[in-house]
């Protein structure tokens, strides 16, 4: 009899998974006994670090998408529609247009900044998180004459180094403009240091002071006046803006909710070593879509694919499953237009930016292309 | 002290990043005026950066104490 592994979520984690399963077990998916499904709600795929890039008129989303169907594995069955509904009791996934039982299930559907979240944000702000944000965000950028540019940031959200690159980004691009001197930059943060991790946070405000970076701690929006354009901190304090940029607190993707599955803001339960969802035997959970308190990242992802796919070769071949996560995260970070420096840590070890380097940044260019093979599984 | 109703506890021990802090921050956005929200952290920073933050943002430390190997740290939202 066939055995089947659904994949839900066909975005960094979901696609690694994929492709690594049907290439590890190879002879398996070609003589029938696994069928591996990989259920996405979109054709394209989307390299989301690229949004960046887009914002500061440095790429195109052409660019940084690929048909999902050429990244995928010959054997990987790649159902195009949106899962609906997910029952783990009955191990079933129903999407618009079909149902579709497993023996394992891995949940990779992500997360996604919920520009609703305060009140006036959507109306009053921009974010460069999403791909259609980011292509309105680089027309103010590219026009803008000066003023104030503010950046805000939630939790949870995804990539927690994206919006300090951001303002690094923001300082050389104006530099280079010649506009700099009428351009405040002002980055803020919520709580009483620039960033959650403290050697990156003492790294920052260097940089900051150094590049005349304004900063505010502990600030936490709670709503926006679009019209009078106005940020307000929880605090109390008003901060006037000429362009907000949030990156506005993240949720789980609706399925996971509609199906009971996640907490208040649809993140699943995860136990962190196993990556299993709590309480459930053939439930994996994976990238973006963990309750884990470790970054939101594609790196993130990466390592856990590692170890689910281990896991379920093990699982599929009668064995224990093993492997453990070890909460690994690795980010690049863009210190500006020409360099880059980088971290590396895990539950235990905390990490340590080395000096930012033009190599650095070249790496990080690469592994904008390299990228592609590790959806494809390859590295 | 011990009348205080919790709406919720959070086990942020052994969370390093993004910081039990974020997870309390998190909560208190989510939450009603009056909830009380219990945060277990593993993490020394914690007795600091909580009460901190707490006083900052006008909210009302109910409690912070050491217990073990963890903190036992307890908020109201109050606005
Ligand atoms: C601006 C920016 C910069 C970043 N930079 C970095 C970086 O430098 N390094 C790094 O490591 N990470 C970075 N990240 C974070 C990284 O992109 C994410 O953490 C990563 O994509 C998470 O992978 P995932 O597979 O969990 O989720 P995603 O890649 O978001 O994939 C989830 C997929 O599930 C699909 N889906 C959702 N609901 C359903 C449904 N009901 N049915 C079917 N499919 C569904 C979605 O459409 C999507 O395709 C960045 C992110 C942003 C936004």
């Amino acid at each position: 009899m066939t055995r089947r592994i659904i994949i839900v979520g066909g975005g960094v984690a979901g696609t690694m998974v994929a492709n690594r399963l049907a290439k590890s077990l190879e002879n398996e998916v070609y003589s029938g006994e696994l069928e591996v499904v990989l259920i996405g709600n979109t054709g394209k795929h989307i390299y989301q670090p690229g949004f960046l890039f887009m914002a500061f008129n440095e790429g195109f989303l052409e660019q940084f998408a690929r048909e999902e169907k050429y990244l995928l594995h010959p054997k990987v069955n790649f159902v195009m529609d949106a899962a609906r509904h997910i029952d783990v009791d009955r191990k079933r996934v129903i999407t618009g247009k079909q149902s579709f039982d497993y023996d394992f299930l891995v949940i990779a559907t992500g997360s996604y900044p919920d520009m609703e979240s305060v009140p006036g944000l959507a109306a009053g702000g921009h974010t460069f998180y999403t791909p259609e944000g980011a292509e309105r965000l680089r027309h103010e950028i590219l026009n803008f004459q000066g003023g104030t540019l503010l950046v805000t940031i939630d939790v949870p959200h995804k990539c927690p180094v994206a919006p300090l690159e951001f303002i690094f980004m923001a300082d050389d691009y104006y530099r280079e403009t010649g506009i700099r001197n009428k351009v405040k930059l002002k980055y803020t943060y919520p709580i009483g240091r620039v960033h959650s991790l403290e050697p990156v946070a003492k790294w920052a405000v260097k940089e900051f002071e150094k590049r005349g970076i304004e900063y505010e701690v502990f600030f936490n929006l709670e709503k926006v006046d679009p019209e009078k354009k106005i940020a307000y901190n929880m605090d109390g304090s008003e901060h006037p803006y000429d362009l907000l940029i949030a990156i506005p607190a993240h949720r789980g993707a609706r399925v996971i909710q509609d199906s009971g599955l996640g907490d208040e803001d649809g993140f699943i339960p995860t136990d962190r070593y196993s990556l299993k969802m709590e309480g459930q035997d053939c439930v994996y959970v994976i990238g973006d879509a963990t309750d884990l308190p470790v970054s939101k990242a594609g790196s993130t992802a990466h390592y856990e694919a590692d170890v689910v796919v281990k896991n379920l070769i093990s699982e599929l071949k009668g064995l224990p499953a093993t492997h453990r996560y070890n909460g690994k995260a690795f980010c690049f970070i863009e210190t500006g237009l020409n360099e880059a420096t980088y971290i590396t840590f895990n539950y235990k070890q905390p990490p340590q930016p080395v000096p930012p380097s033009e190599m650095l940044h070249w790496f990080k260019l690469s592994y904008n292309e390299m990228y592609w093979l590790s959806a494809r599984g390859i590295l | 002290m011990s009348e205080v109703n919790i709406t919720k506890t959070i086990d942020a021990r052994g969370s390093y990043c993004p910081g039990p802090l974020m997870e309390l921050v998190k909560a208190i956005k989510r939450g009603q005026v009056g909830d009380v929200y219990e945060l277990l952290s593993s993490d020394n920073g914690s007795a600091k950066d909580v009460p901190e933050w707490v006083n900052k943002m006008g909210h009302e430390l109910v409690y912070c104490r050491e217990e073990g190997d963890f903190w036992r740290i307890a908020v109201k939202k109050t606005k």
